[in-house]
Order: C-alpha cells, then structure tokens, then sequence
C-alpha cells in the first residue's frame, strides 16, 4: 500500500482524536466526559451488530444487503410478539420463559428467511448484474417492512429483558459525582460482546466457519473444490438473521419496536463505510468510532454551534456519521480495514 | 521399476465436446483411466487440457457425451458431487484461499468428511470439537508429507510459488481421494522443485494407490512418471498409449513441432 496514501488519513486522524481530546482540554468535567465516551461506545456497539450483519453477506456473496435494517426490525417484531403470544397459545409462563422460547423461534424464522432469500432472490439472479442483486434486496426491504406489519402488527411493542431503566452509578470515589451508566446499555455491550466472540470462535474453528472464510476467500475457488456455494449463502444469512435478532433485541427493549428502528439500523450505513466492507474488526472499530463521534458531537460540538450562529439546535446524531463517513470515503475509499477495491457492487 | 498393481477402469470419459462460443475446447474426446495408474493428458497450449479436468470435476459442463465414474453415469458432474464420490483436484493458476493459512487452507479440503450438524459446530458441542480434532490431526499428517511445516500458520498469498503449489496439492490431498486430478503441478518450478513434486506424486500413487490424472507440459516428467498418455491437440484427442507408442506417433511429433515445442 502507498504510504504517500496514508497522508490525508493521517490528518483526518488528528483532527478526530483533537475533536475527541477538545472537550477536557477546554474544562468540561471528566466525569461528565467519561460518562458521555462510555455511553457513545454503548451505542456503537448496537451499530457495529448490525454492520456486522452487512459485511458477513458482502465477503460471503458479494451482495450489498440493503435489508440488514429491515432484518432488525422484522427479527425484533418477531421476537416481541412471540413472547406476547406465547403464553396465550401454550400456557408458558410470560416473562423470561415466554421470551427464551421466542427467541428459539424467531432464529428459527430468520433461518427460514434466509432459506427462501437465498431460493428465490440470490440464486436467479446470482449471474446477473450486481445492480439487479442490489435492487432485488431493495425489494425484500420492503417486502420485510410490509409483510412484518401484516403478520405482526405495525404499533410500538416492548421487550422486556427485565433490566431496570435506572441507570446506575459507578466510580463514585475517583469523580466527583460519579459516573451514571445505564444498565441497558451495559447489559447490551455483554451481549454483544458474547455474540462476537461466539461468531470469532464459530469462523475460527469450525468446519462450516471455515468454508464461510473460503467463499469469501474466494469464492469461484471454494466452488471448484466442491463447498456448495448455495448452502454457504443460507448459512450466512441465516448468521446475519441471527446478528439481526440479537441487535433488534438489545435495540428493541431500549427503545421499543418500532418502525424507525429500521432505521436506525442504516446508520450502519456509515460504519461499514468507515470500517470497510469486508473486514468484520472494521465493522466492530467502525461502529465504536461513530458511536462515540456521534455522542460527543452531540454533547460537546452541538451547543457551541448554536450558540455562535443561531441556529434552531439538535439534531447533530443524525447527520454526523454520514458527514464522517463521507470524509472517510474521500480520503479512503476502501474504509478502515477493508481491501483495496469494491468492484463487486 | 515401480511395483504397478493397475485396476480396472474407474473413469471413463465418452464423447465429450464443450465449445466456448465459437471455439470448440473439446471435441468428441474419450479415453478411460484405470485405478491405481498415473495417465497423463499433454498437448500444446489452448489443446483443451485443463478443459478437460474442468469437465471431469464439474467445473465446466460438456455440452455432449458422458463422463462415468465408478460405474456411475453423468452427464455431467457439479463440484460437490465431484468432491464427495473422490474426486479432489489442483489446479493450474493456483485456487488457493489466499488470505488464510496453509493448515486452514489443508483443512478446507477436509471439509466434506466432517460430518457434525452445523448447529454442534456452531455450539463447539462435544462431537464436534472432537471431530475438528481428529481431522486437524489428518491434515497435520498431510502437511508433514509434503514437507510445509514451517508454514503452517502462514497466509498462502505469503508463500512463493512453488510452495502454494504444494499447499494446492495438500487442499487436495486432504480429501483422501480416489482421483486426483492435477494441472500443471510443476509448471514454473526449478529443477530442484520439479524433483521434489515427482516425488510427492509417485509416493501418493504407491502409498495410497491413488489414480492420477496429470496434465503437464515437461515431456522428461511425463515419460518418467506416467503409465499411459492422451495426446490433445486443437481441442482433439491425437494419440493414446503409453510413453514409448506415442513418443513415436507421427501425428503426434507432428503436432509438436507445428507448434514449435
Ligand atoms: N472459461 C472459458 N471461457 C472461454 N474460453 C475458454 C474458457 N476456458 C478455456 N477456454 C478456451 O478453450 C480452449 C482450451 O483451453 P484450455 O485451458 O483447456 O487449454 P489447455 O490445454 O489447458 O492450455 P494450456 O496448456 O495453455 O493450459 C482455449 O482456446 C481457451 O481459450
Ligand atoms: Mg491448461
């Protein structure tokens, strides 16, 4: 790789970290400082599940799957409505036990998506264009959006995980009024951390995680030796269902399920951008990094800038990650950690 | 002389004829392979050798004849059918998953003998591991005859040529197969390198009595380590035999030196 290349990253790179250093530097309190880092890394994590999600279809099959959010969505409606059900249908208790079996089932419904995905979206069209590949999972966006509300309803819906909403208090002796982390957010960084380990473990040292690792790999060479390429395909969206539930879930029970958390889930949008479309560590660094920029730009850059021009305020959250990921794409096109060359989209 | 212990016929390719568009790679080819034998298919460049291996292994899909293997009839073969009756290949510009290392690489030749439900896998459920132990263990064994150990953890696309030639051979090897097909295996080696991959073939055909399909362009190799020979030409099938009878067919010294070898 160029060195010479490295120049505009490098300054990028300052500019963030001075961003990311200004706020101590100019007296805020550190305490206050902290509990905003530690509150954008929470949040980051629920977005680098869902890029997560995306780079795992890209390496496998090349596909740009615009669906990951409406996976989330459809993944957490399940989830939500399941343990609503449950109890009426088969007298299980509700609450955890209803929840747990919800669960099981909506894995076991995301695995059937990407079973009848892969039949009747990918391998008709696998030959073709990778604009008709990228319009067809436009189409099963919508699809998803549309057939959730039919089958599951289309109001806000709770998942209760059971954690309380009071955040909680840590570090009391080293900052002077401590710091406050929201249970929540806390309960979601150990669940999503498990989940990248488990998928670390399951790509590492497993037969099928290897064959997953080849098709990405190189795809046209894992066929030749014999991997059937349309298995690996219903396996790896069926994984990425499955990172879909787990976000939808974390996501859901803080939020509520909802439409707009299909949205959200494009925020992952910018991560992959920033962290790179084939390199998983980037979608996991990508999603801290945006989380945390995201909250501090919020907290620490918002009111300056509408205090010195006026301006009506807010909103920063929603449009930093792409102005982010907009300069990453000038600077380096091919993200963080990814390879040198998107041709396949 | 080598001990030869040559079978019955365990691949027999009928008529087969594959056209690209307008230029026909194949046509009408047969010629059999017998069990435990070393046959060679040679030719110049763009003859239809490696079309040839393409066919046999599902890769490419003859739009005439049959291809029967152990008895088997097809028309045509898909890889993973290929793969799981025996039939495991290299291939001649190297198919090697680049980014992973030699041993994972080895162990994705393996894949179709572990048997374990994803979801164990997935779990690192007891069988499971026990499974991904024992044929880890395997492909230690093939990385050892081949002689790689030092680069066990290393990424292929690291590795200079003539070792990802072996590694090729390993990925292939650990399938255990019947058939190994083989392109090119010493294209673009050194004297020293050549030397060494005849001898890993011939162990592999006495240790394990595999049969070996060989297409390679070093005439001196091909007349050592071969029990027959088919001869392409233009897409067409111009001698058959052993070293010594095509050696001296005229169309095929013809053949040969019209095309400058
Ligand atoms: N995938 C393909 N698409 C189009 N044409 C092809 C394809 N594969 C092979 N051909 C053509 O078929 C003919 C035979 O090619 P093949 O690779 O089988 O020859 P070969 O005997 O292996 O030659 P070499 O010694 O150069 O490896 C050539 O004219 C080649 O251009
Ligand atoms: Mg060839």
């Amino acid at each position: 790789m160029a060195a010479r290349k490295n120049g505009p990253v490098i300054a990028l790179g300052v500019v963030l970290a001075a961003g990311l250093a200004a706020p101590l530097l100019t007296g805020s309190a550190p305490g206050f400082y902290l509990e905003v880092l530690i509150g954008g890394l929470m949040a980051g994590v629920l977005y680098s599940l869902v890029a997560l999600g995306f780079v795992l279809i890209f390496k496998a099959s090349g596909v740009f799957n615009f669906a990951q959010g409406a996976m989330v969505l459809f993944a957490a409606l399940a989830l939500a409505r399941l343990a609503e059900w449950l109890p009426g249908w088969i007298g299980i208790p509700a609450g955890f036990p209803a929840l747990a079996l919800a669960f099981v089932l909506a894995t076991g419904i995301m695995i059937v998506l990407a079973w009848v995905v892969e039949r009747v979206v990918l391998r008709p069209l696998v030959a073709q264009d990778p604009v008709a590949l990228l319009m067809a999972t436009l189409g099963v966006t919508f699809f998803l959006d549309g057939f959730g509300q039919t089958i599951w309803g289309s109001d806000v819906y709770k998942i209760d995980l059971g954690i309380s909403k009071e955040p909680t208090m840590i570090l009391q002796s080293m900052f002077e009024g401590g710091i406050l982390v929201s249970k929540e957010d806390l309960v979601a960084t150990v669940i999503a951390t498990l989940l990248v380990l488990m998928l670390a473990l399951f790509f590492q040292k497993t037969a099928t995680g290897r064959a997953l690792r080849a098709v990405a790999d190189d795809h046209q060479a894992a066929q030749s030796i014999g991997i059937p390429l349309n298995r690996i395909w219903v396996i790896v969206w069926a994984v990425a269902g499955f990172v879909a539930l787990v976000a939808g879930m974390v996501w859901g029970s803080k939020l509520g399920v909802q439409f707009s958390l299909a949205q959200l889930a494009l925020k992952a949008l910018p991560v992959v951008i920033l962290g790179g479309f084939t390199s998983i560590p980037g979608a996991i660094i990508g999603g801290l990094v945006i989380g945390v920029g995201e909250k501090m730009a919020e907290v620490f850059l918002g009111p300056p800038l509408v205090k010195m021009w006026d301006l009506a305020g807010g909103g920063i959250e929603n449009w930093f990650a792409y102005v982010l990921a907009l300069l990453f794409l000038m600077v380096r096109p091919e993200g963080l950690f990814g390879e040198k060359h998107i041709d396949r989209v | 002389m080598r001990q030869r212990n040559i079978g019955d016929v365990i691949l027999d390719v009928r008529n087969i004829s594959l056209a690209f568009g307008g230029v026909k790679a194949l046509q009408s080819i047969s010629f059999d392979v017998r069990e435990h034998e070393v046959r060679a298919i040679i030719g110049p460049n763009g003859a239809g050798k490696s079309s040839m291996l393409n066919c046999i292994n599902g890769v490419y899909h003859p739009q005439e004849g049959e291809i029967v293997y152990k008895g088997e009839v097809r028309r045509d073969m898909d890889t993973h059918h290929a793969a799981e009756s025996g039939i495991a290949r290299t291939f001649q510009n190297l198919a090697l998953f680049k980014g992973m290392s030699v041993l994972d690489n080895i162990m994705t030749g393996r894949n179709l003998k572990m048997k374990t439900g994803i979801l164990a896998q997935a779990l690192h459920f007891g069988p499971a591991r026990a499974e991904e132990l024992r044929e880890r263990e395997f492909c230690e064994h093939v990385i050892d005859f081949l002689e790689i150990q030092p680069y066990r953890k290393t990424p292929v696309g690291r590795l200079p040529y003539g070792l990802q030639k072996r590694v090729d051979l390993g990925r292939a090897l650990a399938a255990q197969p019947q058939v190994l097909l083989l392109d090119e295996p010493m294209a673009g080696m050194n004297v020293e390198e050549k030397q060494d991959m005849c001898r890993f073939v011939l162990d592999i055909n006495d240790e394990f009595g595999t049969t070996i399909v060989l297409i390679e362009h070093d005439m001196g190799v091909v007349m050592d380590i071969s029990d027959r020979v088919v001869v392409l030409d233009y897409g067409k099938k111009i001698g058959d035999g052993t070293p010594d009878e095509v050696r001296n067919d005229p169309e095929v010294i013809r053949a040969y030196l019209g095309a400058g070898h």
